[in-house]
């Protein structure tokens, strides 16, 4: 091992880091807004939207992001639409994330019992009284473990965006392999790096999911 | 109306070519379903062991692939064995052995928790009946285990064929690489081709995980 290679090249890898990070929460935020969005047109069963909701769900979990990615980078600037690689990273995670987040929340609502609704109604609550006070905490509660995994799917789904020339830790890592020949060194830095981004959100996500464990309590 | 280079993969053996280069990502994910479901059972089962040891082992083996993205796995072996221990991998052996690895862990927690979500009285009624425990096993746990499995290691599947797209990164020739070459080929005669080319590619690989998802879907509701 070459400490002085990783010394000098540890900068390199910390900004790539902060690229893969700023993208990844980023697409996380606008997936949340997406399958919030998503859930509630399921949830209030707006026509139409509804349809095209289930359609969007359907492609985005049934199509890698790299092929997305390419699509939306390469494809998408033939007939006009031209942005830069940072935005078709957030533009990507978004898209593919968007249905995954939407699932989850919308099974989380669907195993809220149907006797909740209906005893929020006979406690006179309205229909978002009842979604804000008795559906949604019961259905954060549920969700949140898948919700977890979709974060840390999403984190680590970010490694493709060397693909669209995003300067990410893939990138760097591929780069100092081709350019020095420090494999052993340029791969140890890759995964220590992942470790550092991925190994906090998975043991904080742990200890909230044991916080949020209340629904279904006494069933 | 613009044009949008579908015209493309009308020219000589372009659409065949692409097929072919599907079927290459199809073939390193099948190859690796397989494997990953075999071992997937067997660890799967060494999941609900109370030994320690294989508890500790198999725990740190399924939270390395949930850590670490496959894209740094493919890495690792491609290019780390090379240079750690001097073997000389094809991309696509590569590609298998991170896959199987991967699909291996996450087959065995799906096989560990539908083996647990079996209740205990299943098994003591089964001993009521007088049933031996090869008889249990036969006729009353493995088929309820087997209709709790099926559906979600048809997600696993699609998730399989979806992460094969990586293997471009490592050099292998698939869909995406022969998308690259025909873009590149036509790219007097049809500047747009990239648009139609993606696009196909995306639609095909809708087609090859879209009925596995719908299959597994229907398979979930009708066994609950």
């Amino acid at each position: 091992m070459n400490l002085e290679f990783i010394h000098q090249y540890l900068p390199l890898y910390q900004e790539a880091a902060i690229l893969t990070v700023q993208i990844g929460v980023l697409g996380i935020l606008a997936s949340i807004l997406i399958g919030i969005l998503c859930t509630m047109i399921h949830y209030f069963r707006v026509p139409v939207a509804r349809q095209i909701a289930a359609a969007y769900v359907e492609i985005s979990r049934n199509t890698p992001l790299l092929i997305q990615l390419f699509f939306i980078y390469y494809g998408l600037p033939k007939i006009g639409i031209r942005t830069n690689p940072y935005a078709c990273g957030v533009a990507g995670l978004a898209f593919l994330g968007g249905s995954y987040m939407a699932e989850t929340f919308r099974s989380g609502i669907d195993a809220v019992d149907k006797i909740q609704t209906e005893s929020a109604a006979s406690l006179g609550l309205s229909g978002l009284q009842a979604l804000r006070y008795v559906i949604f905490p019961q259905a954060l509660s549920i969700s949140f473990p898948a919700f977890m995994a979709n974060v840390i799917f999403l984190l680590k789904e970010t490694s493709v965006f060397s693909a669209i020339s995003l300067m990410d830790l893939m990138f760097t890592a591929k780069d100092l392999i081709g350019l020095y020949y420090q494999t052993t060194e340029s791969l140890f830095l890759l995964v220590i790096f992942y470790l550092l981004i991925l190994l906090p959100v998975s043991i904080v996500g742990s200890l909230i999911e044991r916080r949020l464990r209340y629904a279904g309590f006494g069933s | 109306m613009p044009d949008l280079g579908l015209n493309v993969l009308f020219k000589g053996k372009n659409l065949t070519r692409l097929l072919g280069g599907l079927g290459v990502a199809l073939q390193i994910s099948l190859l690796s379903v397989g494997i990953s479901i075999v071992l997937g059972i067997l660890l799967g089962v060494l999941m609900t062991w109370k030994n320690p040891v294989s508890r500790v082992l198999t725990r740190l083996w399924l939270e390395t692939v949930r850590i670490m993205p496959q894209m740094v796995l493919l890495f690792l072996v491609y290019f780390g064995t090379t240079r750690v221990f001097g073997w000389n991998l094809s991309g696509e052996m590569s590609a298998v052995i991170v896959f199987s690895f991967w699909g291996a862990a996450e087959m065995g927690d799906l096989v560990r928790g539908a083996l647990l979500s079996i209740p205990a009285h299943q098994y003591e009624s089964a001993a009521a009946l007088g049933m031996s425990g090869a008889q249990t096993y036969r006729y009353i746990i493995l088929p309820q285990t087997v209709r709790r499995l099926i559906p979600l290691s048809m997600n696993l599947i699609t998730r399989m064929i979806k992460t094969t797209s990586l293997v471009l990164m490592i050099g292998v020739v698939e869909v995406l690489k022969v998308s690259q070459q025909i873009i590149e080929a036509n790219r007097m005669s049809s500047p747009n081709a990239a648009f139609g080319v993606y696009l196909t590619v995306f639609f095909l690989y809708f087609i090859a995980c879209w009925p596995i998802s719908v299959l597994a879907g229907y398979l979930e509701k009708r066994w609950k």
